[in-house]
C-alpha cells in the first residue's frame, strides 16, 4: 500500500512539475494544481496510512493522527485560494498582453545593451 | 563605565554638533571639541594604573553565545593610539574651522569627523575582537562618507568608493582571521587571546589565520599591493586627510600589528610577510613621491612609505624594532599632520597644489613656511627633530638584524636606499613650493598667510616634533615606555631614548642618505627624464577596470540568471530543489523502513491507477485544454476518494467541494482563454523537462516510501486526549481547527480573505472579450441558461443551503465543519449563476461579497475576543449543553461562533473571486448596468 501510495505521489508530482514548466499559463495552472494535490497527500501520509480510523471520538478503536488532516484541511482552501488568484492573474496577464505566455510577452525581452550597462556601472 | 563613555561620546557627540549648527560655525567646531576633552579627562585618572604597568577593563555582556562581549581595554599601546586621536583631533577641528568654505555643511563635516573619531576610538580600546571588527567596519564607511565629503567631484566619488572596497575587502579578511583566532583560542576576548601567542602559532591554521589578519592591516594602512587607494583618497578636504591619511585611520592597520603582536608574531612567516610588504611599501612609496607633482599627492606617497617603514620594523621580530615602530608612530603622526595642514594652507591660499606652479612662496607665506620646512625636515630625519630619532633606531635595527649571507645586506641597503629617497622629495616639498624662482599663473594671487589661528594646529604639532626630537626622554618617554611594554605583555627591551647617540653606524647611514638625496635632487632632472620613459601604471585605471570585470561579469550571470523568463525561473527552482535532495536521497536509494509494507486491496489499487494514469495523460494531453481539465478533475475526485479511504473524512469533503469550486473556476477561465495551448518548446526543451520532471516524481515517490514506512511518534495524543473534555467536540479534527490552532485558522480565512480581495482588485477595471468559438471551428451555444439546468438548480439551492447547515452545526462532533459547510453553501449558488445567469442572481443576492468576507472575519475575531472579556487568553473557548426539543442534547460552544466566521468568510471570499471572474466579459458588465441603471 505504501509503494502504491508512493507511486501516486511521484505521478503527481511528475506531471505536475512538467506542466509547471510550460510556457502558457493555464498548463501551468494546471500544473500547480496538481502538485498541490501530491504534497496534500504527503502531508497528510506524515500521519501514516489508517483504515477505519476516523479521528472521531467514540468512533473506532483507535484513531489516525488528527493533525496533519487539520493542516492540509487548511491547506486545501488556501490552496484553492492560490489557484483563483492565479486563475485571474493569468486573466488579466491576457487582457493587458493580449497573449497568454508566462512572461507576459511573446518576445524575450532584449538584454540591456553595452552602452547601458556601461553607464549604469559608473 | 568611563572607558565606553570615551568610545560613545564622539558618536553623541555626532548627533548633537548638527543642533549647534543655528550657533554658527565656532559654536559647532566647540560643541565638537567638548566630546575629546571630556574623553581625555576621563582617561586622565587611569594613568596611575597604565604606569604601574596595569590595564582597565571595562566589561558588559552582549552576545556571550557568539563570544561578543561590550568590553573596552585600556592599556599603554591604546592610550598611546587613543592620546594621539583625540589631541591630533582637537587640532583638527581647529583647522577644518578655518579651512571649510562658509557655504560647505559644516554641520555634515563635524558629524562624520566625531563618527569617524568614536569608531577610531572603538578599535583601540576594544577588548574584544569581534567589538574592535564592528568599529574597524566603521571606520571604513565614515572615511568613505568623509572622503567623499564634495559630492559633486567625481574624483573625490571614486576615490572614496575605491578606499571602501580596498578597506572594507580587507575587514571581511580580517573578520575571517578573527574567527579564526577566536576558533583556535576559545575565546575573542583580547586578554584571552594574548595569553595564547604559543597556542596560535603551535596550530595547524595559524598561517592561514595570519595571512588573513595582515590582510586586514595591510589594506587599511595601505601597504603594497593595496597601496593605490591612499594617493586617491587625497580626493577629501585637507582635515581629513591629515586626520585619517596621516595620524588615524591609516595607523589602525599598524596597530593592528602591534596589537596582536604578543599573539601572532615572533614566527619565520610573520617575519617574511610583514618585513617584505614593508620593505616594498618604503622603497616604492618614497620614489614614486619624488615624482608627483600634487603636493596632497606627495605627501600621501611619503606617507606609504612612511607606514612601510612602521611595518618593517614590526616585521624584523625584534622588541626593540617594535619599540622603534611605536615611537614612529607617533612621529610620524605629528610631522605628516602638520605637513598636511601646511599643504591645505597653501592649496587655500594659492587655490592650487600643483608644484609645477607653486614656487617661491617664501615671500608671500614666511611663518607657513617655516612651519613646513620644519616638519618636512622632520620627514626627512634631520637632527633635533623627532624624525632623526626614529630613523635612527630604524637604521640600528636594520643593522641588527641576522641574515644569513649576503641576505644581511638587504635591510641595510634597502633602509639608506630609502632615506636617499626620503631626502630628495622632503628636499623637493621645501625647495620646489618655497623658493625655486616665482609662482607661475597662480589661481589666487598674491598668496598671503591665512587667517592666524589657522596656524596654531600646526604650530602645536611643530613644537612638540622639537620637543620630542630634543627631549624624548621627558616628553614621550614614560608613554612609550608603558605602550611597548603594553605590546610585548611586560618585559620592555632596555631602549635609550637620547637626542643623540654619538658617531656611530647608523648615524652614518643618515649622513649617506641626507648626501644622496640631496644630490639626488640637485640632480632631479635626470631621474624625471629616467622615470617618465617607464609609462606609469595607474593604480585607478588598474582598479577601475578590475571593479567594471566584475560589474560586467555580475551583469552577464544576472542576464543569465535573471533573463525574464519565468520557465527559466521555474526550472532553476525545481533543479535546485532537486539538487539539494539528491544527496541524501541517491546514498538512502530505494528505502523501505522496519514498518515494511502493507497489502494492498483491489479497489484502491485501481482507483491509485487511474489517479496514475489520468495524473500523466493530463500533462500528455495539456495542449487539448478542456480534455486536460476533465481529466485533471477525475485526479481531484480520486484524491477526495483517497482521504476518504484513509480515514480523513473530513479532508475528503473538503476536497469534493474545493475541487468542484476549482473546475468551475478553471472552465470559467477557460472560457476567454485560447482552448488549445500551441507547441512553442523545441523537443529538446521538452525533453529536457520530462527528465526533470521525472526525476522530481522519482524523488518524491522514494521520500514518500521512506517515510511512510518509517516508525514515527505523534504529539496527536495530546488533541485526542483533551479534545472532547477540553474542547468539547468529538470531531478531533475540527476541534483543532477552531480550538487548539484557532489562531491559525483565524490568520487563514484572513489569507482566504485577502486572496479574494486581490483577485477583486485585480479585475476591476479589466475587461476582457471571450473568443466567438472554442478555436476548433465551434461556435458557442445560443442558450446560455439551459432550460432544464434551471429548473433543477433552483430547488437545489434550499436543499443545499440546509444540507451545507446541517454539516455545519454536526462539525464539532462528526465530520464537517465551517470550512466545509462554507464551500457547499459556495457551490450551491454558484450553480445559480451558472444555470440563471449573473443578472438573474445579483438581483436575488443582495449584498456585496466584501461586505460578507467582512462579516465572516468579524464573527471569527469577536469570537475569540470574547475570551478576553472573561479574563482569558484570546480565543479561548467555552461549551455547555442545552436540551432542544426533537433534536435533543445539545452543545452550544463558543468555537460554534468562531466556525460561522470560517463559514461566512469562505462563502464570501469564494463567491467574491468567481463573480469577479464572471463579470469580466463585457457583455454582462453592459448588461448588467443596463439592468441597474
Amino acid at each position: 500500500m505504501e509503494l502504491l501510495f508512493a507511486l501516486v505521489i511521484g505521478a503527481l508530482t511528475a506531471s505536475g512539475v512538467y506542466l509547471l514548466l510550460r510556457a502558457r499559463t493555464f498548463p501551468v495552472i494546471m500544473g500547480l494544481t496538481l502538485l498541490s494535490y501530491g504534497v496534500n497527500l504527503f502531508l497528510f501520509a506524515t500521519g501514516r496510512l489508517a483504515t477505519g480510523q476516523q479521528p472521531v471520538i467514540g468512533t473506532a478503536a483507535s484513531y489516525s493522527d488528527p493533525l496533519p488532516q487539520a493542516l492540509v484541511l487548511t491547506a486545501i482552501v488556501i490552496g484553492f485560494a492560490m489557484t483563483a488568484f492565479l486563475v485571474v492573474l493569468a486573466l488579466r496577464n491576457l487582457a493587458d498582453n493580449e497573449n497568454d505566455h508566462v512572461d507576459g510577452q511573446r518576445e524575450k525581452p532584449s538584454p540591456p545593451s553595452k552602452h547601458e550597462q556601461e553607464v549604469s556601472s559608473k | 563605565m568611563s572607558l565606553p563613555l570615551v568610545v560613545l561620546l564622539p558618536f553623541l557627540g555626532a548627533i548633537a554638533a548638527p543642533l549647534f549648527a543655528q550657533g554658527g560655525r565656532t559654536a559647532i567646531a566647540i560643541a565638537s571639541s567638548v566630546p575629546a576633552l571630556i574623553a581625555l579627562a576621563a582617561l586622565f585618572p587611569h594613568w596611575s594604573v597604565l604606569s604601574a604597568g596595569g590595564t582597565v577593563l571595562h566589561s558588559y555582556e552582549w552576545l556571550p553565545a557568539l563570544g561578543l562581549s561590550f568590553s573596552f581595554r585600556l592599556d599603554g599601546l591604546a592610550l598611546l593610539f587613543a592620546l594621539l586621536i583625540l589631541l591630533i583631533g582637537l587640532l583638527i577641528i581647529i583647522y577644518a574651522h578655518y579651512y571649510l568654505k562658509a557655504k560647505e555643511n559644516v554641520a555634515k563635516f563635524y558629524s562624520l569627523l566625531l563618527c569617524f573619531k568614536g569608531s577610531m576610538l572603538g578599535i583601540v580600546l576594544s577588548g574584544n575582537l569581534l567589538l574592535m571588527l564592528i568599529f574597524w567596519e566603521l571606520t571604513s564607511l565614515t572615511s568613505f562618507l568623509l572622503i567623499s565629503f564634495w559630492t559633486h567631484k567625481q574624483d573625490a566619488r571614486r576615490g572614496a568608493r575605491m578606499a571602501l572596497a580596498v578597506t572594507g575587502g580587507g575587514g571581511l579578511a580580517l573578520l575571517a582571521g578573527i574567527l579564526l583566532i577566536g576558533n583556535i583560542v576559545g575565546s575573542f576576548e583580547l586578554d584571552d587571546v594574548l595569553a595564547a601567542g604559543d597556542q596560535i602559532k603551535a596550530h595547524a591554521l595559524y598561517p592561514v589565520a595570519l595571512t588573513l589578519v595582515l590582510l586586514g592591516a595591510f589594506t587599511k594602512s595601505a601597504q603594497f599591493p593595496f597601496h593605490f587607494w591612499l594617493p586617491h583618497a587625497m580626493q577629501a578636504p585637507t582635515p581629513v586627510s591629515a586626520y585619517l591619511h596621516s595620524a588615524t585611520m591609516v595607523k589602525a592597520g599598524v596597530f593592528l600589528l602591534a596589537r596582536l603582536y604578543p599573539a601572532l608574531a615572533g614566527t619565520e612567516q610573520w617575519f617574511y610577510m610583514v618585513s617584505f610588504t614593508g620593505m616594498a611599501t618604503m622603497l616604492l612609496g618614497a620614489y614614486t613621491a619624488m615624482f608627483k607633482h600634487d603636493l596632497k599627492g606627495l605627501l600621501a606617497y611619503s606617507t606609504v612609505s612612511q607606514l612601510g617603514l612602521i611595518t618593517l620594523l614590526f616585521g624584523m621580530g625584534t622588541q626593540l624594532a617594535a619599540v622603534a615602530a611605536i615611537f614612529h608612530v607617533i612621529n610620524h603622526a605629528t610631522f605628516k599632520a602638520s605637513l598636511f595642514m601646511a599643504a591645505g594652507i597653501i592649496d587655500h591660499e594659492t587655490g592650487t597644489r600643483d608644484m609645477r606652479r607653486i614656487n617661491g612662496l617664501w615671500r608671500f607665506m614666511p611663518h607657513t613656511a617655516t612651519l613646513a620646512m620644519v616638519a618636512a625636515a622632520s620627514n626627512a630625519g634631520v637632527p633635533l627633530l623627532n624624525g632623526f630619532l626614529s630613523k635612527e633606531m630604524f637604521f640600528a635595527e636594520s643593522l641588527a638584524l641576522n641574515l644569513p649571507g649576503l641576505w644581511a645586506w638587504l635591510p641595510p641597503i634597502v633602509a639608506t636606499l630609502a632615506g636617499i629617497f626620503t631626502v630628495a622629495y622632503s628636499a623637493r616639498f621645501i625647495h620646489d613650493v618655497f623658493f625655486n624662482g616665482k609662482p607661475v599663473d597662480l589661481p589666487i594671487y598674491p598668496p598671503h598667510e591665512p587667517p592666524r589661528y589657522m596656524k596654531i594646529p600646526a604650530e602645536i604639532l611643530v613644537f612638540a616634533l622639537i620637543m620630542i626630537g630634543i627631549f624624548p626622554a621627558i616628553s614621550v618617554g614614560p608613554l612609550l615606555y608603558i605602550a611597548a611594554s603594553a605590546t610585548f605583555g611586560g618585559n620592555v627591551p632596555d631602549f635609550q631614548l637620547a637626542a643623540f647617540h654619538g658617531f656611530n653606524l647608523p648615524l652614518m647611514m643618515s649622513f649617506l642618505a641626507f648626501a644622496g638625496g640631496l644630490l639626488m635632487y640637485s640632480q632631479r632632472q635626470r631621474f624625471f627624464d629616467f622615470h617618465a620613459r617607464f609609462r606609469e601604471t595607474d593604480g585607478k585605471a588598474v582598479f577601475e577596470a578590475v571593479i567594471s570585470e566584475f560589474v560586467d561579469l555580475a551583469h552577464r550571470f544576472t542576464g543569465w540568471v535573471e533573463n525574464g523568463s519565468l520557465q527559466r525561473y521555474a526550472m532553476l527552482l525545481v533543479v535546485s530543489v532537486i539538487a539539494v535532495a539528491a544527496l541524501p536521497l541517491v546514498k538512502s536509494g530505494f528505502y523501505i523502513g522496519e514498518n515494511g509494507l502493507s497489502p494492498v486491496d483491489w479497489p484502491t489499487a485501481i482507483a491509485a491507477g487511474v489517479l496514475i494514469v489520468s495524473a500523466l495523460a493530463t500533462a500528455l494531453w495539456h495542449r487539448e485544454r478542456f480534455y486536460a481539465l476533465v481529466l485533471l478533475s477525475v485526479v481531484g475526485l480520486i484524491v477526495a476518494l483517497t482521504f476518504a479511504r484513509f480515514s480523513a473524512p473530513d479532508l475528503a469533503m473538503t476536497q469534493l467541494s474545493v475541487e468542484v469550486v476549482t473546475i468551475v473556476l478553471l472552465m470559467l477561465a477557460l472560457y476567454y482563454m485560447p482552448s488549445w495551448t500551441p507547441v512553442e518548446s523545441s523537443i529538446g526543451q521538452r525533453i529536457r523537462d520530462i527528465v526533470i520532471a521525472l526525476a522530481a516524481g522519482t524523488g518524491m515517490t522514494l521520500i514518500t516510501l521512506a517515510m511512510l514506512t518509517q516508525p514515527f511518534s505523534s504529539i496527536s495524543e495530546f488533541f485526542l486526549e483533551n479534545s472532547k473534555p477540553g474542547g468539547g467536540g468529538t470531531n478531533v479534527v475540527n476541534v483543532i481547527l477552531v480550538d487548539f490552532r484557532g489562531f491559525d485558522t483565524l490568520g487563514e480565512i484572513t489569507v482566504l480573505a485577502i486572496a479574494a480581495l486581490g483577485i477583486y482588485a485585480m479585475l476591476k477595471n479589466t475587461a476582457l472579450t471571450p473568443p466567438s468559438g472554442d478555436g476548433l471551428g465551434h461556435t458557442w451555444t445560443r442558450d446560455h441558461y439551459p432550460l432544464m439546468l434551471r429548473q433543477i438548480a433552483r430547488p437545489m439551492l434550499p436543499l443545499a443551503l440546509m444540507v451545507s447547515a446541517y454539516i455545519f452545526l454536526r462539525g464539532h462532533n462528526l465530520p464537517g465543519g465551517g470550512f466545509i459547510a462554507g464551500l457547499i453553501t459556495s457551490v450551491a449558488l454558484i450553480l445559480q449563476y451558472i444555470a440563471s445567469g449573473m443578472i438573474w442572481t445579483q438581483d436575488r443576492i443582495p449584498f456585496r461579497y466584501h461586505n460578507v468576507i467582512g462579516l465572516g472575519l468579524l464573527f471569527a475575531t469577536i469570537a475569540g475576543a470574547g475570551s478576553l472579556a472573561f479574563g482569558y487568553p484570546f480565543l479561548t473557548s467555552a461549551f455547555g449543553y442545552i436540551t432542544w426539543p426533537v433534536v435533543g442534547k445539545f452543545e452550544v460552544a463558543s468555537a460554534l461562533v468562531f466556525d460561522l466566521g470560517v463559514y461566512v468568510a469562505v462563502i464570501g471570499a469564494t463567491l467574491l473571486a468567481l463573480v469577479s471572474i464572471g463579470r469580466l466579459s463585457p457583455h454582462s458588465a453592459i448588461k448588467s448596468k443596463k439592468e441597474g441603471g
